[in-house]
């Protein structure tokens, strides 16, 4: 094992997104040694894509905002499933995260006052998402990549060295956590440029490696999105949460075929654009499902009206959340209502004037009219669903991010409860910061506390070994499968049949299929050498996508409802007792192992925010507030 | 459907490398990054090509396209006549990793260099306004998705490796252009910009606007704006005068030596 570089750091940041940068710069002000690991290059992570916004109730565009709002928003577009902690301290901490950004040099697009402007998205009573056009995950790395490159400079003058507390491992992969018995001791993986081994080794390891969009075949997800945290923890003993629940979001791109699954942002619905069908109806006044029936408008011309009065009317129902919406396509498609190329219509041609459509959402306008000759200010889009984000993740505790492995946290989509069954608009870069921050601030304390137990754990050669022979068995196997055709089986089989919709006998064969497919996972050879080799990097990552895809199959057998992001044919309806439910799964050698765990129940001062009639939609009536304490 | 094209990729590493051959399927609607995968995924697993987003926003698959600095996954195979070889090679200023991989860490040093966004300190969180006209010019500045393809295109350091130490080259002029046009920011890379940045090798010739994919007009909303700042500070007589009898400052925000390359 001459050949491993040990790179010594008091926390090793897995993922240099959105939470993975917020998490680093915490724990580099605080004075840490800080290493971040990222897939790609610094300033490309998928927090990139994002396009509508970051949401926070700063009040800026409605004076009503505030946290409580937001955080029943939260809740009620997670049907209640989630963790309400992580709710409470999302819609509690966001403002202060956005105007943090600006103050590190995000520039926001303004209100008419010069505040940060904030738009409209499914779900959210108030305009809440700061914004940049629909550009915003771009701003957000952006803006979090010149504040490492800042901290950088200050240990430039004050060091002589700008990578003394912080550096970047650009294009490095992490295959395995590394434990000195129950506690994590580092992180191995390899340098792509070099293709040499290293350990990064440290007390404290932060995940904050995204989603597993690679886990299905139309994905809206950027090729890091292998499930690559969601896999280290469980590999290193941790719980993931609810991982049944994955968000098809519902306005993709469905033409040309290369493209499907491109992101068509929310905004254009936020900003007035509509769904129709192939008899121009627009239709999703009949989709309103029973527990949104009093926030939604039910005819067009009150829907049309709250764009510019939403204090007398309620809110167009393109705008409800995601699930919601995607299946309402879905069904379109399905009774034969659909676009020639299986969507429906999204129209802003007609609703807006061209200018302000280029002015409001540039990144659609070049999108559509460079890859698919459509001009949106003269024409609707074709648009349906694809796989967006995974709700389940990681097990963490809501204050410091940190999971059952002692030293190993987990922040962003890689961890699991905040957005429960079903995720709003915006709230995931609204999550990134918060709960960045949060994982940076939790790796402070634990640091400080196993210093002053004294000594750090250190890795075991034989841990070693392990995870170098493991790294290296696709290159020196020969004559294997090739991963690319084992990956591309597994995304069809998770689209095919552990997908939108979903029911008993389909995942059933799913799970057959997926053990079928792991026997060939664990075969398949790259030929080539260690250096920048994509074939070697897939045939990694492909235990990764194969440990997923068994844990979200698994998960979505198990629950006998539909919920948020989770729909069972076979079991239509939302259960109350499922509620208190939440699904975990961990390893138990190498096979998934799955049980059921009770959910907390919410903090009181935190049930009384809501209505006793609407908590009736979604609560058993143990759980219910007696009659008469709830709030007027 | 299904109609083979013609493929000639640059394959090698830091040493030596030559154009090799393919043939490849295409379908309708495929941009060169989709016949990229397939010819992974059937005939060179191990070709390097970077890719991330696969949608324009990320900036990672730059590459030189029958000679034309351009991303893959924007570059449509219908723009093409189908009997035509396609030649694909890495971008020619920066050394090559593998393949069509280049090492573009050139441009991450000169970012570290230049003084970052220098807020009044007293301004607290939140308490920040500007109006949208005076943010639109940096909001410009601020689509770059670093896909570095004006860096790979611009002639001062295309081919002149020797250059490199004294030019940022037009993604960095411009972020310098980005914060001095920032209606918050307090610090002044005007005479940076031109001493320690290489502004002055700029002549104008609008390589980089006509390369770049996110349509951002460097040269006439960045690096012209800025040559007239730079011109203004440094060689205007009255403020020549000025500095000389101690009226306004004599120096900008140092840039930060230690980030340079070593």
């Amino acid at each position: 094992m001459t050949d491993i570089e040990r790179l010594p750091y008091d926390v090793v940041v897995i993922g240099a997104g959105g939470s993975g940068l917020r998490a680093a710069i915490e724990a580099r002000e605080a004075g840490l040694r800080t290493a971040v690991i990222s897939k790609s290059l610094f300033g490309k992570a998928h927090t990139v894509m994002a396009e509508g916004g970051c949401a926070a109730a700063m009040g800026n565009a409605n004076p009503h905002d505030n946290w409580q709002v937001h955080f029943r928003d939260t809740m009620r577009g997670g049907k209640f499933l989630n963790n309400w902690r992580m709710a409470e301290l999302h819609a509690k901490e966001a403002p202060d995260r956005v105007w943090e950004l600006e103050a590190w040099g995000a520039v926001f697009d303004r209100t008419p006052d010069g505040k940060i402007s904030q738009r409209n998205f499914g779900g959210h009573e108030y305009p809440r998402l700061a914004h940049v056009g629909d550009r915003t995950g771009l701003e957000m790395i952006r803006t979090l990549q010149q504040k490492v490159v800042a901290l950088q400079q200050e240990d430039a003058r004050q060091h002589g060295d700008p990578e003394a507390r912080i550096k970047v491992f650009a294009e490095t992969t992490v295959t395995r956590l590394v434990k000195d018995g129950e506690r994590i001791a580092g992180a191995f993986g390899y340098i792509r440029a070099s293709g040499r081994f290293a350990l990064f080794e440290a007390p404290t390891v932060i995940l904050a490696t995204g989603g597993i969009g690679k886990t299905f075949a139309v994905s809206s997800n950027s090729w890091e999105y292998t499930g690559d945290g969601h896999a280290l923890a469980l590999l290193a003993g941790a719980n993931l949460l609810n991982m049944e629940f994955v968000q098809f979001h519902p306005t993709h791109m469905v033409w040309p075929l290369s493209v499907r699954g491109l992101l068509v942002t929310e905004s254009v619905r936020g900003d007035g654009g509509v769904l129709r069908n192939s008899e121009g109806k627009r239709y999703m006044f009949g989709y309103v499902p029973d527990v949104f029936r009093a926030q939604y408008a039910e005819t067009e011309e009150e829907a049309d009206r709250w764009y510019t009065d939403p204090d007398h009317n309620r809110r167009p129902p393109e705008l409800l959340p995601r699930d919601e919406v995607a299946r309402s396509i879905n069904a379109e498609v399905k009774a034969g209502r659909g676009s020639p190329r299986g969507g429906v219509f999204l129209d802003i041609a007609s609703r807006r004037p061209a200018e302000e459509i280029l002015r409001r959402l540039p990144s659609m306008y070049h999108q559509f009219k460079e890859l698919a000759d459509v001009d949106i200010t003269k024409e609707p889009m074709e648009v349906g669903p694809a796989q967006h984000y995974v709700m389940g993740g990681v097990e963490v505790d809501p204050d410091s991010a940190a999971s059952s492995v002692p030293g190993l946290f987990a922040a962003g989509e890689v961890s699991g409860g905040m957005h429960g069954s079903n995720r709003l608009g915006g709230n995931s870069l609204s999550d990134l910061l918060v709960f960045g921050r949060r994982a940076g601030m939790g790796a402070v304390a634990y640091l400080d506390s196993l210093d002053e137990a004294g000594g750090r754990p250190a890795a075991t050669d034989a841990a070693l070994a392990a995870a170098q022979a493991e790294a290296i068995a696709p290159l020196e196997r020969a004559g294997g499968e090739n991963p690319y055709t084992v990956h591309s089986e597994v995304q069809q089989t998770m689209s095919d049949l552990v997908g939108i919709i979903r029911r008993e006998s389909e995942i059933k064969t799913a799970i057959a299929e997926l053990e079928k497919l792991r026997e060939r996972a664990v075969q398949v050879s790259a030929e080539g050498g260690a250096a920048y080799n994509p074939g070697w990097h897939l045939a990694l990552d492909l235990r990764n996508i194969m440990l997923i895809a068994d844990c979200v199959a698994q998960a979505a057998l198990e629950r006998q409802e539909s919920r948020g992001g989770h729909t069972r044919d076979d079991f239509p309806g939302m259960s109350p007792e499922w509620r208190k439910v939440n699904l975990i799964v961990a390893l138990d050698g190498d096979r998934v192992v799955l049980r059921r765990q009770p959910m907390k129940p919410m903090r009181g001062d935190l049930l009384a925010l809501f209505d006793r009639g609407e908590l009736a939609k979604y609560l058993t009536e143990e759980e219910l507030p007696p009659a008469g304490e709830e709030k007027s | 459907m299904g109609e083979k094209v013609t493929l000639k990729i640059w394959r090698g590493d830091a040493g030596q490398g030559e154009l090799t051959d393919y043939r490849v399927e295409v379908n309708e609607g495929e941009v060169i990054l989709d016949v990229l995968h397939r010819l992974q995924a059937t005939q060179a697993g191990d070709l390097a090509v970077r890719w991330n987003c696969k949608a324009g926003k990320c900036g990672s698959c730059s590459m030189e396209i029958n000679g034309r600095p351009r991303l893959a996954c924007m570059t449509r195979m219908s723009t093409f006549d189908p009997a035509e070889t396609i030649t694909l090679t890495p971008m020619r200023t920066f050394p090559v990793i593998r393949d069509l991989v280049t090492d573009v860490s050139f441009n991450y040093a000169k970012a570290r260099e230049i003084p970052s966004f220098t807020p009044d300190p007293s301004v607290k969180l939140g308490e920040f306004r500007m109006q949208q006209i005076d943010v639109n010019r940096s909001q410009e500045f601020r689509k770059c998705i670093e896909c570095f393809l004006c860096q790979d295109t611009c002639h001062v350091i295309r081919d002149h490796p020797e250059n490199e130490r004294a030019f940022a080259g037009p993604r960095f002029l411009m972020r310098i252009a980005e914060l001095e046009m920032h209606p918050a920011d307090t610090a002044d890379r005007r005479e940076i910009a031109q001493d320690d940045f290489g502004l002055g090798y700029c002549n104008i010739t609008k390589c980089c606007t006509e390369v770049c994919p996110e349509s951002i007009k460097i040269t006439d909303n960045a690096l012209i704006p800025m040559k007239e700042r730079v011109a203004g500070r440094k060689y205007d007589p009255l403020v020549w005068l000025g500095a000389k009898i101690g009226r306004r400052p004599r120096h900008d925000t140092p840039a930060v030596p230690g980030g340079k390359k070593s």
